[in-house]
């Protein structure tokens, strides 16, 4: 792990790498010295404004991770139900909840998405009996304050990416 | 207090939460920094409440502030308690934080060991799964090696969803704690076979990461992935193991020939574009492992090539790429293959990616020929004017000298192209490559003798237009060339055609502003021109005029700041002085002052003073002299440097030197060049070649007009080598053909013109100029190794450890042995501290096995099968297939292997060996699989795995088995011809038969008491449950580790007709007293559907959890399976009746325990007595207490003699002891439990074990 400096200079020259790139190039980038030299790749998807990035070693499969990623992304979809970046900003706690459920420690813990959403479902459920009678107040005060959600500006911002980056450093 | 609870919750409504917190920094845009500073001052404020909902909301911000950069290592505190909370939504927003912000030097890590042993071992299985994944992120060396056993545990857990991550963490734990490896290997080997799709993905993504760093050591392995690959459909798990393999087959070529063929056909068949490129990736590491030995796989190769070549035009680009990179591997050894599709990669240059033409440009190096360097180095060039971002040139440039430098400059057949090539290449825009573009000069202008005087004059109009270069301020990397350019100069000064316009040049003020080394290159180059100067004519107009140049220019440089450059100038300056002085005194003096520079400088090996041997008795370690004292040292020092360097620079102070002592220090500099074997060859002729130019007859074939390119460095002038060298070769052919004509003619016959027509060959291409390339120096009697390139620091480094090793003492894991001692000293029912126990075990007997290698055998025996009835329900799954009529043929072979002396290292190899050589090709895929299966069937490889390769395919008929064997056995004799093998081998033989006969479960043994070493007759606990002409069902019940109320039953289903079976349902009779547990949500009487469906032959295993209330008696229950039985044409519903027998002995676990808490637990007077006697026992008394251990779940306290002390628990916590005596025949059985029903249910229960012998 590095400290938080280097976690964000990674982030931000990754995400510059991967912004500029073309529509119609390929989905990998050569590993820099900062991501750990030349054994290492970026291999990133792009979603209309969403670009999901992994840094993989040479001892998994490219193909393999688009896949991986689009798992991700249809998983995502599923939980969050038609996921928009908005989804992701907010919720930022469960999409690393649901990508825990995939990756664990740098490596690929499960690709199969039924049996990932009935992990983080069942999780969910546990957490909603926990939660109870006392939960209820709390979560009709954040659906109220989430009304205003629309009227958020709908641009890219650099915290989208950040949503997989920061598992950078461990996906090893 | 309720009140109290209902007040927090209002008040944390209004709490900022999360989303709040995104939004109020989507909204603060501007001051987004106060905005958060703000944020954290109310976090801190949360944090020092109470209040866990709280805390845990603020460390959830936290983590989100982390995420944007911001430091929150201060928090690490609260994060821990947050982690320890007991509600799981609190404890995975502690363990996601940790695992977002620690790392190895967070301190409070030490305070969660125990916090982490905790929740691995909860009853839920979510707050185990959430500690692995934070674990997995911050997991130190202590966290692993305290924790490591703790895992390794939770590898057998009954849920997949832990085990499978459990699994995966174990490399972590691995990595940081490398002694872990070798005892959880074994274990995590078993899990290759897990049931669970997931563990096993997992198991083989770990063993893959492991066997990728240290290939060699898990070679062994290898049966076992071929199966898995010739099985698994998995994509996932494909593509692992053929990257895997991919990896071994480098070091055994045979095994790439084994895997040619499956991969091919993999090749041909996927339709998964990964799982394609990943075998062809393979079979190209296949290939290049083969190329030495076998060259006959040009139709793999054409394959490959043919396929990459379809990625390579593919629209993808992933997919071009992809195909590119696996193109370049190829290219290594099969050269010629990939050479053939030049085009498509030239064409893949343009590509606007620059991924791809990153890699194209890879391949281009190795495409290259004589015949097509210069055509492909232009292309090249073009695309560096072309090329737009720095970095992309950088490249191309690195490439451009790479592609012509490779193995010693092998395809460069002009030099004095490739010179200019490098002159053009200065004219970069913002290069950072500077130095390896003059290195590049220096090492041609060395090493290539006869280009020395092109080069010479190119450096010289190179000097003459540095402004050219350094101008710029974007170019400072360019500069560097200057340096190459001016010692060139200077070292070869007899070539220049006029050295005192490059003298002039060398000497410009502009000099001074260029870095220091490089000036410092410049003043003494300009005294080796000055000598050559000197030299063309003395008291000529020239030299005097240098003569003066040099006194007036050199004292710019006297001044600089620069040690270096000021040393040289001062130096030299003063011995431009004495030379005018002689001169005045007509005293002839040129000679001498060549002299100083005389000697030739040859090239060095990079590795030449490393591989330079340690003379016998010489301790570099050791002080020459006694160590002097620290104040001596800081005086003395720096005045050794000094005396040191006085030889090679004459200082001012000695600028008085008389020309004999200028003799003699040439004498004592010739002298030390000769005695220095690394850096000079000093030949005395040297000095002379320079004058008389030898060589110089070699240099021009082609009369090279020079006056163009030379006098305009702008101007890019390679193109003209590239039109010549065509003349040339046009005209080296002609003449060829000439002398053939003469040659035809003189023989006096045409045979016909075919060789004309041929296309020049590489080897009719004659270099332009007879390159004489020097060739590095080594030392004499350099070591040969080269293992030199290993990087020191990997931590893989510390994972290369041999796995087939018998795990010795000192290797456990570590266990805390003090606290679990004490809980069984007043027993509680403390499950985790009970599971530490289990995993003390093996230590405590590996400690006995070195006490008494008497009884090593028996103990290795039983440990063998506790081990395998605890993993039994894993590992058995495929081995089943014919229930308990086949099953004993696996375990005989296995306890066959028990009596094999235990050298495991070296019969593992000489298995593989035999698994590698075994059979031609097509017949592997269905031979290896059950050779493999037999392998992993071996639950203890430490134990030796000898049997592999003799293991039988478990076929249902007889016959057919009985032929497999023969056959095996022929090749077995083939090989081990050793008698006692034999023998071995006529008892197992003797022991098939014996086992159809008797047909039935278990009820087979060698009857007669050998020896101590006699093989323990074969075990299940599988029994038949229930079987129709459809299909079988054998079950196993096991106590459940976690939960004191719950057995797993688990079933394993057998398609026994031709048809294909779903829709399986099972469903019992609950009693009071045992329910089976259904999903939430389903009534009390429905059915659980089996998860899979049988096609025909197939076997699977299910399991179902049994909730029971009281386990001191037997009981049995009622159920049925349904089914559908689908035909080609139609599908009948069938029906299947059973009774599920649960026996005490399923409620019991085997639990280790140690004597002398034994003994406190019969002293305690807590427990009720029992006995039992058995007659008639013929059987040796090791097998009968195996039998005890793997039947009823015990394990051994203690054996002495004919007396052993035996312990097990129930799920409830009981404690039953054992004392079991054998005198004769007669065995007597004292037993001891608090619970006297339940002791009385399992002494029948032993009872009736026995007496089914």
């Amino acid at each position: 792990m590095q400290n938080e400096d280097t976690e964000q200079q990674i982030i931000r020259e990754t995400f510059h790498l991967v912004s500029k790139r073309d529509e119609n190039v390929c989905n990998f980038l050569e590993g820099g010295m900062l991501i750990g030299g030349s054994d290492y790749k970026l291999i990133y998807r792009h979603y209309a404004t969403l670009y999901f990035v992994f840094c993989v070693d040479s001892s998994e499969s490219e193909l393999g991770i688009l896949d991986l990623i689009q798992v991700f992304v249809e998983t995502l979809d599923k939980c969050f139900e038609n996921v928009c970046e908005l989804d992701l900003i907010f919720h930022v706690d469960k999409v690393h909840n649901i990508l825990a459920e995939m990756v664990m420690g740098g490596m690929v813990l499960e690709t199969n998405m039924n049996e990932i959403i009935m992990q983080v479902d069942a999780q969910n459920k546990m957490e909603k009996s926990e939660a109870g009678i006392a939960g209820a107040p709390a979560r009709a005060v954040s659906a109220v304050k989430n009304m205003n959600l629309p009227e958020m500006p709908r641009n890219i911002n650099i915290g989208d990416i950040s949503i997989k980056v920061p598992n950078l450093p461990s996906f090893k | 207090m309720a009140l109290k609870i209902v007040k927090g919750s209002i008040d944390r409504m209004f709490d900022k939460n999360l989303q709040d917190l995104v939004r109020g920094i989507r909204n603060h845009k501007e001051e987004e920094a106060k905005y958060i500073s703000t944020c954290i001052d109310e976090i801190k404020q949360e944090l020092k409440q109470d209040n866990i909902a709280v805390k845990a909301n603020a460390v959830c911000k936290l983590t989100y502030l982390q995420m944007l950069g911001y430091d929150v290592s201060w928090a690490a505190f609260n994060i821990v308690e947050v982690m320890s909370s007991s509600k799981f939504t609190y404890k995975r927003i502690g363990y996601l934080a940790a695992s977002q912000c620690f790392h190895e030097s967070t301190d409070v890590i030490m305070l969660t060991t125990n916090q982490i042993r905790k929740d691995l071992s909860s009853p839920n299985q979510y707050d185990t799964g959430v500690a692995l994944t934070g674990l997995s992120c911050f997991v130190t060396p202590d966290l692993a090696r305290d924790l490591a056993n703790d895992i390794m545990t939770l590898m057998s857990h009954t849920k997949p969803y832990i085990r499978k991550k459990a699994v995966l963490i174990m490399y972590k734990v691995f990595l940081k704690y490398p002694e872990s490896l070798r005892p959880a290997f074994p274990r995590l080997k078993e899990k290759l076979e897990d049931p669970d799709p997931g563990v096993q993905s997992a198991a083989v993504n770990v063993i893959c990461e492991l066997a990728r760093r240290n290939p060699k050591n898990y070679l062994s392995l290898a049966p076992l992935f071929f199966k898995l690959m010739t099985s698994s459909t998995n994509n996932w798990v494909l593509i692992k193991i053929i990257k895997l393999f991919g990896a071994l087959t480098p070091l055994e070529p045979r095994l790439g020939k084994k895997l040619i063929e499956p991969l091919t056909n993999l090749i041909h068949s996927t339709s998964a574009m990964s799982l394609l490129y990943e075998c062809v990736n393979t079979v190209i590491a296949v290939l290049i492992s083969l190329s030495s030995g076998m060259p006959n796989h040009s139709a793999s190769i054409q394959l490959c090539v043919q396929k990459l070549r379809i990625l390579i035009e593919d629209s993808d680009q992933n997919l071009k790429y992809l195909g590119l990179l696996a193109m370049s591997k190829i290219l290594k050894t099969h050269p010629k293959s990939v050479q053939s599709h030049k085009d498509l990669i030239l064409q893949c240059l343009d590509d606007k990616d620059e991924s791809i033409r990153l890699r194209a440009l890879d391949l281009l190096y190795g495409m290259v020929s004589k015949k097509n360097l210069m055509e492909i180095v232009k292309k090249l060039m073009l695309h560096v004017d072309k090329a737009e971002g720095t970095t992309y040139r950088d490249e191309l440039l690195t490439k451009i000298i790479d592609i012509c430098s490779q193995s010693n400059y092998q395809y460069i057949t002009n030099f004095e192209w490739y010179i200019s090539i490098l002159v053009e290449l200065t004219r970069l825009e913002g290069t950072r490559h500077g130095h390896l573009i003059a290195s590049q000069m220096l090492d041609v202008a060395i090493r290539v003798k006869a280009i020395r005087g092109f080069a010479v004059a190119q450096m010289a109009t190179l000097l003459d237009n540095a402004h050219l270069l350094t101008g710029n301020v974007q170019r400072k990397g360019i500069c560097e060339v200057l340096y190459a350019a001016a010692w060139i100069c200077g070292e070869f000064s007899e070539h220049l055609e006029n050295p005192m316009q490059t003298l002039e040049a060398m000497l410009r003020p502009k000099v001074a502003t260029l870095p220091g080394h490089i000036q410092a290159v410049y003043v003494q180059n300009a005294a080796k021109l000055f000598a050559t100067v000197l030299k063309s004519g003395e008291g000529s107009a020239d030299s005097t005029a240098a003569q003066e140049m040099m006194i007036e220019r050199l004292p710019l440089f006297v001044q600089s700041a620069n040690l270096e450059v000021q040393e040289r100038a001062s130096c030299i300056l003063q011995l431009v002085k004495y030379i005018q002085k002689l001169q005045q005194k007509d005293v002839e003096i040129a000679e001498e002052v060549i002299a100083l520079f005389a000697g030739e400088l040859n090239p060095v090996a990079p590795k030449a003073q490393k591989k330079v041997p340690v003379p016998e008795g010489l301790d570099l370690d050791a002080w020459i002299n006694e160590p002097p004292s620290e104040s001596e040292s800081e005086d003395e020092q720096p005045r050794a440097i000094f005396s040191k360097e006085e030889p090679k620079y004459s200082r001012p102070r000695h600028t008085e030197v008389d020309e004999k002592e200028l003799a003699k220090r040439r004498e004592v500099r010739k002298q030390e060049q000769a005695s220095n074997p690394f850096y000079i060859k000093s030949s005395p002729s040297s000095q002379k070649v320079y004058q008389e130019g030898s060589g110089v007859e070699h240099i021009p074939v082609v009369q090279i007009d020079l006056t163009v390119p030379l006098k305009v460095p702008g101007l890019p002038m390679s193109d003209q080598y590239v039109k010549l060298e065509e003349e040339r070769r046009q005209k080296d052919r002609a003449d060829k053909k000439k002398e053939k004509k003469k040659r035809k003619e003189k023989r006096g016959g045409g045979r016909g013109k075919k060789h004309d027509s041929c296309p020049e060959s590489e080897e009719d291409i004659t270099p332009a100029h007879m390159v004489d390339i020097v060739t590095e120096e080594m030392p004499e009697n350099a070591l040969p190794s080269d293992d030199d390139d290993k990087d020191p620091n990997d931590p893989h480094k510390a994972l290369d450890i041999d796995l087939d090793k018998p795990l010795a003492d000192s290797e456990k894991l570590p266990v805390r042995s003090h606290r679990a001692a004490e809980v069984l000293k007043s027993p509680t029912e403390d499950v985790e501290a009970e599971r530490t126990v289990v995993s003390q075990e093996p230590k405590k007997k590996s400690s006995k096995e070195k006490k008494e290698k008497k009884k090593d055998k028996d103990r290795k025996k039983s440990k063998e099968e506790k081990k395998k009835k605890k993993h039994k329900h894993e590992d058995k799954g495929e081995d089943l297939l014919g229930g308990q009529e086949d099953e004993p043929v696996v375990q005989s072979e296995e306890t066959s292997v028990v009596a094999a002396p235990p050298t495991s290292t070296t019969s593992e190899v000489s298995d593989l060996d035999f698994w590698l050589s075994n059979a031609p090709v097509p017949s592997n895929a269905q031979e290896a699989a059950p050779v493999a299966a037999a392998a992993a069937a071996d639950p203890v490889p430490e134990a030796a795995s000898g049997a592999a390769p003799d293991s039988e395919p478990e076929e249902p008929k007889d016959t057919e088995a009985e032929e497999t064997k023969s056959s095996k056995h022929k090749k077995k004799k083939q090989k081990k011809e050793k008698e006692e093998k034999e023998k071995k081998k006529k008892k197992k033989h003797h022991h098939h038969h014996r086992h159809s006969d008797a047909g039935g479960e278990e009820s087979v043994q060698n009857g007669t008491v050998e020896e101590e070493e006699e093989p323990l007759p074969p075990m299940s606990n599988y029994c038949l449950l229930a079987e129709n002409s459809y299909i079988k069902m054998v079950n196993d019940i096991q106590g459940n580790l976690q939960d004191g109320s719950q057995v797993v039953v688990s079933v394993i289903f057998e398609n026994k007709c031709e048809s294909f079976l779903k829709s399986m349902e099972f469903n019992v009779l609950d009693s009071l007293n045992s329910k089976l547990q259904r999903p939430e949500g389903s009534g009390a009487h429905d059915a659980l559907s089996v998860p899979f469906q049988l096609p025909p032959g197939v076997s699977n295993e299910a399991r179902f959890v049994f909730t029971m209330q009281s386990i001191v008696m037997p009981q049995k229950l009622k159920g049925t399976l349904t089914f559908i039985v689908k035909n080609e044409d139609s599908s009948t519903h069938e029906k299947l009746e059973f009774k599920l027998h649960f026996t005490c002995t399923s409620y019991l676990i085997t639990t280790p325990c140690y004597s002398d808490a034994f003994a406190k637990l019969l002293e305690s007077g807590d427990l009720k007595c029992s006995s039992v006697k058995l007659e008639g026992i013929s059987m040796p008394f090791h097998h009968l207490l195996a039998r005890i251990c793997f039947h009823h779940h015990f394990s051994v306290v203690e054996r002495i003699d004919s007396c052993a002390s035996m312990y097990s628990r129930s799920i409830q916590g009981h404690h039953v002891c054992l004392l079991v005596k054998t005198s004769e025949q007669t065995v007597s059985i004292d037993a001891k439990c608090d619970e006297p029903t339940l002791l009385g249910n399992v002494l029948d229960e032993i009872k009736q074990t026995f007496s089914q012998c």
